[in-house]
């Protein structure tokens, strides 16, 4: 059961020409493909596509009724490998994923592909993590789209030109026998906007008919001959049909050309941000209206060489607008110019900046630079805008910045897998220090304060083959590593623990197994315990494990039990027992567990039912403000407030209402004797007869000694 | 204010080519709402004769980690004038931000910091309530950050400041931030739209209307009020000792400066709930001295008599067993909580105690020669801690639970008898003969060595390390006596105590000076 729910705006997905669509752009792109006349669509999660999967997966009845069939990937190889079926077939298929790291787990597949061409329409849609907000190395899918000949489209991000570069797409891969990347970035992802649409087409040639029909092409296989084919196929046919039809059908576009001596290229997901800049520059409008050309591309790789050489004919300069590094398309325009030996001066890197995101702030202090150097009359004596003003002298602002404290994200309320990390700080305590390999999932978040746990991430599922070179007889210390039950299906089983195994190694790997892929927003996979009526679940990881040849498996079913965690820990590492060892440690999710549970227990609460309300408390008066139990612990439900005793300084320990009564906190408390501060009130609604019943006696005799008290202290305080 | 400051591009410029959007920032925290009020002002804006368009960079899905939401609005008419859609930016311009909504204090202070606030053009509307960041949160001291910081900062850097606690005022309303926030949005007057047209966005929204409503009117009331906001500050109410400290209270008025009133009065009323009268007067007694030596030197060294009074007072009221006992069992205990876990008067409540006590706090609470054989015998210690290896949860609200801490607070009179006190006596006496014996030839070093017992804190392992920090000071303060400046080394030698929970800051910081037993002088 995926994080977000889409339910209601898969509807959408049935809007007819000319109606208005009004959503988010991934739900777009949804429309867009069905618009297309998809056959099959492919992908595996991850920000900021992982919505896409959801829409997708909300929207099964609707593909299956036009015939589509939707499959969430084992991972993102699996999804390029499904584009295997528009090779033969004139059959649409797309696949998206995460990248650059999912085009990195994808790319032997891709170039596979690419080597051969397709005969129907393949689109690879790439959700660019890059910027703000992103969870990964920054690099370009640029890269890819080069080594392997796909045609990279990165449209201006608004909803119509999204759905009409997906449409475009699909006809270019076909006319050009070649895949297509479509490029979007995070926030043209998550952008709420309109287009008009147009009705759903059901693909004219399916997946039946494909079936019914085996086709095969030798030459389309990638072994020599053919692979030394495609290479010359690549350069002598497709290359130019690309050329020719990017040319004709006006793939990219050209705004106010004619109007300078000097103009800018960019890229078309940057061209909000131009439009911006040269608003705040005066130099344009609101509406795009802009009084310098702009050549935008809509389509970033191939460039078309006719056309760069047409826009920057005449031009004393152009300024290329490309975001990340290497700067690919500056030096291609280079190139093309020099070929054809044309002065204009090209400008890009050296005026804005050579790496980092390429910010409305960034983008107008570099359309500045350039228009100042080739038309400063343009600026003349006209108020600058306040971002690219030299920065008025604050003495406020740096006793500010000392203030304002990074955020980063982190585990949430109730997360069970912060009581995994507390246990094995509490067993380093008395083993000492081990290397930690970490993965990629929310487990990650162990780098962070208060645990600082982890050593190095080499990417999803990789978290034991990142330990591969620890095996020494020298000494008896083991390592431990880490990884997500997303990560161990994704590859983790093959990479992780069949290397494990194969290599004798002697390490501790812990599965965090929490039900769902949580971080990409909480995706079923094989090992989910819901029960998913398009796919199969429940199925357990000690068996695969098992089935891999680990004999050393240990299950935790509770991970809140801090103390077991701990025990388990301890003698992962300490016992004579050589071999890979495996810890299964399951909990559901607490983000998924909460969403799932909550709506029944009010719904049992309002039918009279008896139910008890579990939360965690800190007493304020026995506790002294130390704060191990946060250094322990980091949830965010378990903070600090003023100290209410007026002699203490300190601020003393408290638990919000937000607390869902894990318990965690109480297991601390225990497992490291920190304080007996800590209290569990369990909250009893619609309490039975007998419940009151014996509350009645209790408090009776609990309120005649708690009168004691209070007549010695009422001698003490007025 | 805000609807002519926002039509004053259309007058000042060519008419419909110079209509600019309304951009508005959201600063909150993952699973704060942001996202809702996004989408309510989209909502509003679609439905009031605006184009809008909203993005974020929401990124993985766990909650706590800092997000912004960016949301940008157009009038329709000003497009369809100009025949065509305006290109809407999908990131804030530092300067060219008209709302700023910050769900958060510090996160008010960041939008500042990222300067997406400006005086000529910002409407900053701001939750005082503090969300405390880990970095806050895992001192071992004090580590919160100055709110009054981010006051002053938002003050200077915004055009119009709405600040209140929009957080407590959910709470109040039993809904969610982002409702009251919504509310001040409507209340401030920035946006060209009447409170209805905000109120039937909720509406249209259909979830939990009615308690959304409720919180929106409050936070429109707030943001429209000139009423200011309360930002957290600790309560220093002078307290009033009862019949029984009458006398000792007396001695205070009469031969105590009136700065040190406060904390001498809470300091008997401590130690007289702590263990009896006596007690108290033994603490009066003991600061005399100091009392003399400050009156000596004049006004200006109140702090040392203060600070030292502070410190005595929780010193000699050490938390062990039976304090703990004592103050679970109270009533006004068992209200607290009751109010803390909201329980309704048809609910039932049950409090359960965490408890793992080690074969040290046995023995502090044993008459002082059984406590120290206890902790002598090997095999007696191993047997206690065999008895207490599993902690123990104890619930309070039952007859058996409550009677058997009853029980233990009830040793409150055996209490001098004990171990720990007869020990804690000692060291107390030792720590006030140095604060004496420094503040002969400088207070302000005194006033340090006086406050040394702040490291002094909590139970089992953590008390362990803090009492050893602060014996390794005591033992260090002879030489540091002997070099320049002692008092910011003393400063910077506690401060590293505080740096790590492991003590390694504090060897480090007093090798350095070579301080450690046996560094040479």
């Amino acid at each position: 059961m995926a994080e977000r729910f889409f339910k209601k705006e898969v509807q959408k997905l049935y809007l007819g020409e000319g109606q208005e669509f009004r959503g988010e752009g991934i739900l777009a792109v949804t429309k867009a493909l069905l618009q297309s006349g998809v056959s099959y669509v492919a992908g595996y999660q991850g920000a900021p596509i992982s919505h896409l999967m959801d829409v997708l997966t909300d929207a099964n009845d609707i593909l299956r009724e036009l015939g589509v069939h939707f499959e969430h990937s084992a991972s993102e190889a699996t999804a390029a490998a499904t584009l295997a079926a528009s090779v033969n077939y004139p059959l649409r298929g797309a696949v998206t994923f995460k990248s650059t790291v999912g085009t990195n787990v994808a790319s032997d597949a891709l170039a596979n592909l690419a080597s051969g061409g397709v005969t129907g329409g393949a689109l690879v849609i790439v959700g660019e993590d890059y910027g703000e907000g992103s969870s990964i190395m920054q690099e370009r899918s640029h890269a890819f789209a080069m080594k392997s000949q796909m045609w990279l489209l990165d449209p201006r991000p608004n909803l119509p030109s999204i759905v009409h570069a997906v449409e475009q797409g699909f006809a270019l891969s076909e006319a050009t026998n070649t895949p297509v990347m479509l490029e979007l970035r995070v926030r043209a992802c998550h952008v709420h906007g309109r287009f008009i649409a147009k009705d759903n087409v059901r693909p004219s040639f399916t997946l039946k008919d494909a079936m019914e029909n085996p086709v095969r092409d030798a030459s389309r296989i990638v072994l020599p001959p053919g692979s030394f084919l495609h290479e010359h196929e690549k350069i002598e046919k497709r290359w130019p049909a690309a050329q020719k039809w990017i040319r004709e059908n006006r793939l990219n576009e050209r705004f106010a050309d004619g109007t300078q001596d000097f103009g800018i290229i960019l890229q078309g997901g940057m061209y909000n941000a131009v439009v911006r800049a040269l608003e705040l520059l005066g130099l344009g409008n609101a509406f795009g209206d802009s009084r310098i050309p702009l050549y935008v591309l809509n389509v970033t790789y191939p460039l078309i060489d006719d056309e760069v050489r047409d826009f920057c004919a005449g031009k004393r300069a152009v300024l290329m607008i490309e975001e990340g590094q290497p700067d690919f398309i500056e030096q291609n325009l280079h190139s093309i110019l020099r070929k054809a030996d044309l002065p204009t001066k090209i400008h890009g890197k050296d005026m804005l900046v050579m790496a980092g995101e390429y910010t409305a702030a960034v983008v107008t202090k570099g359309i500045l630079k350039f228009v100042e150097s080739y038309a400063p009359q343009m600026i003349g004596a006209r108020e600058l805008p306040t971002v690219v003003k030299p920065a008025a002298k604050s003495e406020m602002l740096p006793v500010l910045q000392s203030q304002v404290q990074p955020r980063p994200p982190s585990f949430c309320t109730g997360c069970p897998e912060r009581p995994i990390f507390t246990g094995l700080k509490l067993a380093e305590r008395e083993l000492g220090p081990h290397h930690v390999a970490s993965d990629i999932g929310c487990h990650l978040f162990s780098i962070l304060p208060p645990f600082n746990i982890g050593a190095h991430t080499m990417g999803y599922g990789l978290g034991w083959a990142s330990a591969a070179a620890f095996k020494t007889e020298d000494t008896s210390r083991r390592t431990i590593s880490f990884m997500g039950d997303g990560g161990f299906w994704h590859n983790g089983l093959t990479s992780g623990v069949g290397n494990a195994v194969f290599n004798q190694s002697d390490s501790v790997l812990v599965i965090v197994d929490n039900s769902y892929t949580a971080a990409t927003g909480g995706q079923d996979i094989l090992s989910s315990n819901a029960s998913n009526p398009i796919r199969t679940t429940k199925l357990s990881i000690a068996e695969a494990v098992r089935g891999v040849g680990v004999k050393w498996i240990k299950t935790i079913t509770r991970t809140y039990d801090v103390a077991v965690v701990r025990d388990i820990f301890k003698e992962a590492l300490t016992t004579k027992e050589k071999g890979p060892k495996v810890i299964v440690a399951q909990s559901e999710c607490a983000l998924n567990e909460q969403r799932r549970l909550k709506p029944l227990v009010k719904k049992r609460i309002d039918e009279g039912e008896r139910v008890v309300r579990e939360r965690f408390g800190v007493d304020a008066d026995t506790c002294t403000g130390d704060h191990s139990c946060i250094r322990l612990s980091g949830c965010p439900s378990l903070t600090i407030q003023a100290n209410p005793d007026p002699l203490r300084k300190d601020p003393v320990a408290t638990v919000l209402d937000s607390c869902i009564g894990c318990g965690v906190c109480g297991e601390v408390a225990h497992a490291a004797r920190l304080c007996p501060s800590f209290f569990r009130a369990e909250v009893i609604s619609n309490p039975s007869a007998w419940d009151r019943i014996k509350a009645r006696f209790r408090n009776a005799v609990i309120n005649l000694l708690q009168r004691r008290i209070e007549r010695r202290l009422a001698r003490i305080t007025a | 204010m805000g609807i002519s400051q926002l039509s004053q591009s259309d007058s000042s410029g060519a008419g419909v080519a110079a209509a600019r959007s309304i951009n508005i920032a959201i600063l909150a925290m993952g699973g704060e709402g942001g996202g809702v009020l996004a989408d309510w002002i989209v909502d509003l804006a679609e439905n009031s004769g605006y184009l809008a368009q909203t993005t974020s960079v929401p990124g993985v899905a766990q909650r706590t980690g800092s997000t912004i939401y960016y949301v940008e609005l157009f009038p329709e008419e000003a497009a369809r004038a100009a025949g065509k859609d305006p290109v809407l930016a999908l990131m804030p311009v530092p300067g060219e931000v008209d709302v700023v909504i910050a769900s958060e204090l510090m996160e008010a202070g960041r939008a500042i910091t990222r300067g997406l606030v400006t005086p000529d053009r910002t409407t900053l509307i701001a939750s005082t309530n503090r969300v405390y960041s880990m970095t806050e949160k895992i001192a071992m001291g004090d580590g919160r950050a100055d709110a009054a910081a981010f006051l002053k900062a938002g003050g200077d850097s915004a055009r119009v400041f709405i600040h209140r606690d929009f957080a407590a005022m959910a709470e109040a309303n039993r809904s969610v931030i982002s409702a009251t926030l919504f509310g001040a949005l409507a209340g401030s007057g920035t946006l060209p739209f009447q409170r209805q047209q905000f109120e039937s966005a909720i509406e249209r929204s259909g979830i939990a209307v009615a308690s959304s409503l409720k919180a929106f009117a409050a936070g429109f009331e707030a943001a429209t009020s000139a009423e200011a906001s309360v930002v957290e500050t600790r309560g220093t109410a002078v307290p009033k000792p009862g019949p029984d400290l009458a006398a000792l209270a007396a001695r205070i008025n009469a031969n105590f400066p009136a700065a040190s009133h406060a904390i001498l009065l809470a300091g008997i009323e401590r130690l007289a709930d702590y263990q009896d009268v006596a007690h108290a007067s033994t603490y009066l007694d003991r600061l005399e001295p100091i009392r003399a030596l400050v009156e000596q030197r004049g006004k200006q060294d109140s702090a040392l008599l203060s600070e030292t009074a502070r410190y005595l007072a929780l010193w000699m009221s050490y938390e062990d067993a039976i304090r703990v006992a004592d103050l679970k069992t109270r009533r006004t205990r068992f209200e607290r909580v009751q109010a803390d876990a909201r329980v309704s008067a048809d609910q039932l409540l049950r409090i359960n105690e965490f408890l793992h006590p080690r074969v040290e706090e046995f023995a502090d609470i044993l008459p002082t020669r059984l406590g120290s054989w206890l902790l002598r015998t090997g095999w007696a210690s191993r047997l206690v801690n065999r008895l207490t290896s599993k902690g123990k949860v104890l619930q309070t609200t039952s007859l058996w639970g409550f009677l058997q801490l009853y029980w233990l607070a009830s040793l409150r009179r055996w209490r001098p008898k004990t171990l720990r006190f007869d020990r804690e006596q000692q060291r107390i006496e030792h720590w006030l003969e140095q604060v004496k014996d420094v503040a002969q030839a400088d207070c302000t070093l005194a006033l340090e060595v006086a406050e040394c017992p702040r490291l002094v804190k909590g139970y089992g392992d953590t008390y362990v390390l803090g009492s050893r920090n602060f014996e390794r000071l005591m033992q260090a303060l002879p030489r540091l006596r002997q070099m320049d400046s002692p008092t910011a080394r003393l400063r910077n030698l506690r401060e590293a105590a505080l740096a790590d929970d492991t003590g390694r800051k504090l060897e480090s910081a007093l090798a350095e000076l070579n301080l450690l037993p046996g560094g040479k002088p």
